[in-house]
């Protein structure tokens, strides 16, 4: 029942992470020639920086590489600005900084979200401190080997804070992460496996592990890797004359203040909406919610769905995700994409 | 440490302050414990670099103290703020300038107040009115006297007779930076460099020559807390967090600790005694405690005015080590010899922390 | 010293850069599972000696994990070894178990101490 590919059957899917690709390789089965603008000069997100996936550790690149393969024939324009877009006909008529014009019938934005800019938490000091680094740093060392912070052998304490510019009004960001909890336990077990005989010690509000393998990966953490976990938000970083970190907390399972000294903490930065969701949102003329994200059309029923005709959603634009969410919202999407044009 | 990371946060932390026409207010403690200070504040800034500041005998105090002791209500703290702004605006002056770090956090938290609450502000005024019949003109600026002195640290620099540099081997000298919490940690963009890493103290003693010193903990409260210090069963729980800072800063040798609040320096001096009659422990050098300087003597040194023209024989820690650094020239027989030579006497000598 | 009728206050800051883990590591190796304690409380919400005597399995494990010693001997002389908690624990820790172990633990502990002339 795959539709003949026709010029007025195109669909602009708004960036190239897991969820554009994801959603171009379901319109792509569905017989539709889907055009990909990506505002960076590559493909991939976030994903492209991770190294392993929770819960099974799997190689980020392994997803990434299925998505590309099944996608290359498509046309994906990199460093793509969309200035307006017009509606034209029975679609839109989307025009680039470039000047190029790009006429569609359906837009899937699946723009996903920013990193919380880890510096705005001023008082965990990343970028002042010598050993405070991010998530995505770390990430970024377990896929080349390469950051300052982590030197040699001596990595014998390692603090990761969860909840970093997550459920945290001040720091502009009200919503829980959802992926932050999974993400630092991940992680806490990879460094546990390269420096076996480190302390570790996640800083948490509250533990919300809410997926699949989730409590297992958990369970595991505390049992087999022996990783401490500390109920209490990280107050304070200090640097010590030797140019190790002091951490602040408050054990509030033992109501007592804490303080321990390491040689490295791990900021777990989260998400929060895309920075260029303001601008792209006026272009296409949608709602943004309150949290900065896309408005759905109904947070239940029609999550994928615009208050715009011939426009749709999927993955982090509208909201944290984790990957399999994002994956399936993709391929939701792309159904609703598909019943939208057959219906015209 | 990253400087870099540093700079970039104090780039977000710019405050305009304009380099004239201000109003000085005058801290209530601070002519006792630091009688030069204030006094220096204006030689230095009207009478060596020529800005126009102008004080008036009408001042009281601002209602700081009784307000964090919980002994007057706001509304009676914000009138009294009124008050001060009315002999601002009578004085035909825009720009308010307070010695006093608590005084410059309750104009502040009034201004604020009154942003947020403007019936607040209304209530002020009629009872500002009913009280003494005054008007006021909310203040353009605000101003800490430690942010003029920052603003004007390239000026001092260039008239400077003293660096912070040991004489001796040249080497910059470590300076400890304590801010008063009340400059900025309520509202972090009306401080020089912001809160967490605020550059209003530091940015002088760089512009002098000194070295800061960031130590694990820098931003601590020296303890004073107001009711904690005046309730003496309290006292302990203040010294305690003085200690704390003292043991956090020891390993770095700093030669000198400059603050920009009327408390901190008093309590980050005289606890050295307390302590040390207490542990038999001093922070200083050969059984000397750490000086504790404001950032108006600091600057009176790097001017080359003389140490006890600037009340530093009122300090309890000696500043003879950090003059002897700084190669200044002193006469240690004039440090107890007050206005026309007058024995203003020698107090008797604590038995562990050594003094001159 | 001088009296000046106060002086420093002690911190009840946990400092874990020092705190003495030897009891919590002996633990640890007769009893595994402690580790996988998250302190959900429901041991403490059972506790037949909890509301008399502030017994608390969960607060014994963190307490041992925090230089609590002292609390921890004073918790643990106050249960029962009725065994609720080993009903209720979702994560199937033998807490009574544990509690026997941690005893012998501290036992030992006390008699050492005695043999030093601590």
């Amino acid at each position: 029942m795959a539709k003949k590919k026709t010029a007025d059957t195109q669909v602009a899917i708004v960036g190239a992470g897991i969820a554009g690709l994801e959603a171009a390789r379901q319109l792509v089965r569905l017989g539709y020639d889907p055009v990909i603008l990506e505002k960076s000069d590559r493909i991939g997100g976030h994903v492209a920086d991770w190294h392993c996936l929770f819960p099974d550790m799997t190689p980020a690149s392994r997803l990434l590489d299925d998505l590309t393969d099944a996608t290359h024939d498509l046309r994906v324009i990199c460093r793509a600005n969309i200035v307006s877009a017009g509606r034209l006909g029975d679609g839109y008529n989307l025009l680039l900084q470039d000047g190029t014009s790009i006429h569609v019938r359906a837009i899937l934005v699946a723009t996903g979200f920013s990193l919380f800019e880890a510096e705005k938490k001023e008082e965990y000091g990343y970028g002042v401190y010598d050993k405070v680094m991010t998530n995505a740093d770390l990430e970024h060392w377990f896929n080349t080997g390469i950051d300052a912070r982590i030197t040699g052998q001596d990595v014998r304490r390692i603090g990761f804070v969860h909840c970093v510019g997550s459920r945290d009004v001040k720091a502009g960001n009200a919503q829980c992460s959802k992926v932050c909890c999974i993400t630092a336990i991940k992680q806490a077990i990879e460094m546990k496996e390269k420096f076996p005989e480190a302390e570790i010690w996640c800083f948490y509000m509250d533990l919300r592990l809410f997926g699949k393998k989730y409590e297992d990966f958990y369970i595991g953490a505390q049992r087999d890797y022996g990783i401490h976990f500390i109920r209490g938000r990280v107050s304070e970083v200090s640097e010590n004359i030797d140019g190790k970190v002091i951490v602040k907390a408050e054990d509030t399972l033992c109501g007592k203040p804490v303080k321990v000294t390491l040689d490295l903490l791990v900021l777990m930065a989260g998400m929060v909406c895309n920075r260029d969701n303001h601008p792209l949102a006026q272009a296409l003329g949608l709602g943004i919610d309150e949290d900065g994200y896309f408005r759905s059309k109904d947070n239940i029923a029609s999550i994928t769905a615009s208050d715009r005709k011939g426009i749709f959603y999927a993955g982090a634009a509208t909201g944290p995700k984790t990957v399999p969410e994002t994956l399936a919202e993709a391929r939701s999407a792309a159904l609703d994409i598909h019943a939208y044009l057959s219906a015209q | 440490m990253i400087y870099q990371g540093k700079q970039k946060i104090w780039s977000d932390y710019q405050k305009e302050i304009p380099s004239d026409h201000w109003f000085y207010v005058r801290s209530c403690i601070r002519q006792s414990f630091f009688p030069g200070s204030e006094k220096w504040f204006l030689g230095i800034c009207r009478d060596m670099l020529g800005h126009d500041i102008h004080e008036t005998e009408h001042h009281t105090t601002c209602g700081g103290i009784a307000y964090h002791c919980d002994v007057i209500p706001q509304e009676t703290a914000m009138t009294i703020v009124a008050r001060q702004f009315s002999l601002m605006t009578e004085a035909g002056y825009k720009n308010l300038v307070a010695s006093c770090i608590t005084s410059f956090g309750n104009y502040i938290e009034t201004l604020e107040t009154w942003r947020e609450f403007p019936e607040l502000e209304a209530k002020v005024r009629e009872n500002l009115w009913k009280a003494c019949k005054r008007e006021f003109e909310r203040p353009e600026y605000v101003a800490h006297a430690s942010d003029l002195i920052y603003k004007y640290r390239g000026e001092i620099a260039e008239r400077a007779k003293y660096r912070l540099v040991n004489h001796e081997t040249g080497e910059p000298l470590r300076v400890v930076e304590h801010i008063g919490c009340h400059y900025s940690k309520m509202f972090p963009h009306k401080g020089v460099g912001g809160a967490e890493y605020p550059c209003v103290l530091s940015g002088m003693a760089e512009a002098w020559g000194g070295q800061i010193i960031d130590y694990p903990e820098r931003r601590h409260c020296c303890g004073f807390g107001f009711r904690q210090y005046l309730v003496k069963a309290n006292r302990g729980y203040s010294m305690s967090n003085t200690h704390k800072k003292f043991e956090s800063m020891e390993p770095y040798h700093p030669d000198v600790i400059i603050t920009n609040c009327p408390g901190c320096p008093y309590f980050l001096d005289r606890w050295q005694y307390v302590i040390s009659e207490q542990t038999g422990k001093t922070y200083g050098q050969n059984g000397f405690g750490i000086p504790v300087l404001t950032y108006e003597e600091l600057a009176g040194l790097v001017l080359g005015i003389d140490p006890w023209d600037l009340g530093l024989q009122i300090h309890q820690v000696a500043v003879e080590p950090l003059l002897d650094k700084m190669g200044i020239e002193y006469d240690p027989k004039a440090k107890y010899l007050g206005l026309n030579e007058k024995d203003i006497m020698k107090p008797g000598l604590p038995t562990v922390l050594r003094c001159c | 010293m001088m009296d000046f009728g106060f002086s420093l206050a002690p911190s009840s800051a946990i400092n874990l850069d020092t705190v003495d883990l030897s009891r919590y590591r002996k633990l640890l190796e007769l009893e595994p599972d402690a580790r996988i304690c998250m302190g959900c409380g429901s041991c403490s919400a059972t506790c037949t000696a909890a509301p008399f005597s502030g017994m608390s399995v969960r607060k014994v494990i963190l307490g041992l994990q925090r230089g609590q010693d002292r609390e921890v001997d004073r918790m643990l002389s106050a249960c029962m070894l009725c065994g609720k908690c080993t009903m209720v624990c979702p994560r199937g820790i033998n807490t009574r178990h544990l509690i026997l172990s941690l005893c012998r633990i501290c036992a030992d502990g006390t008699h050492k101490e005695r043999e030093d002339g601590r």
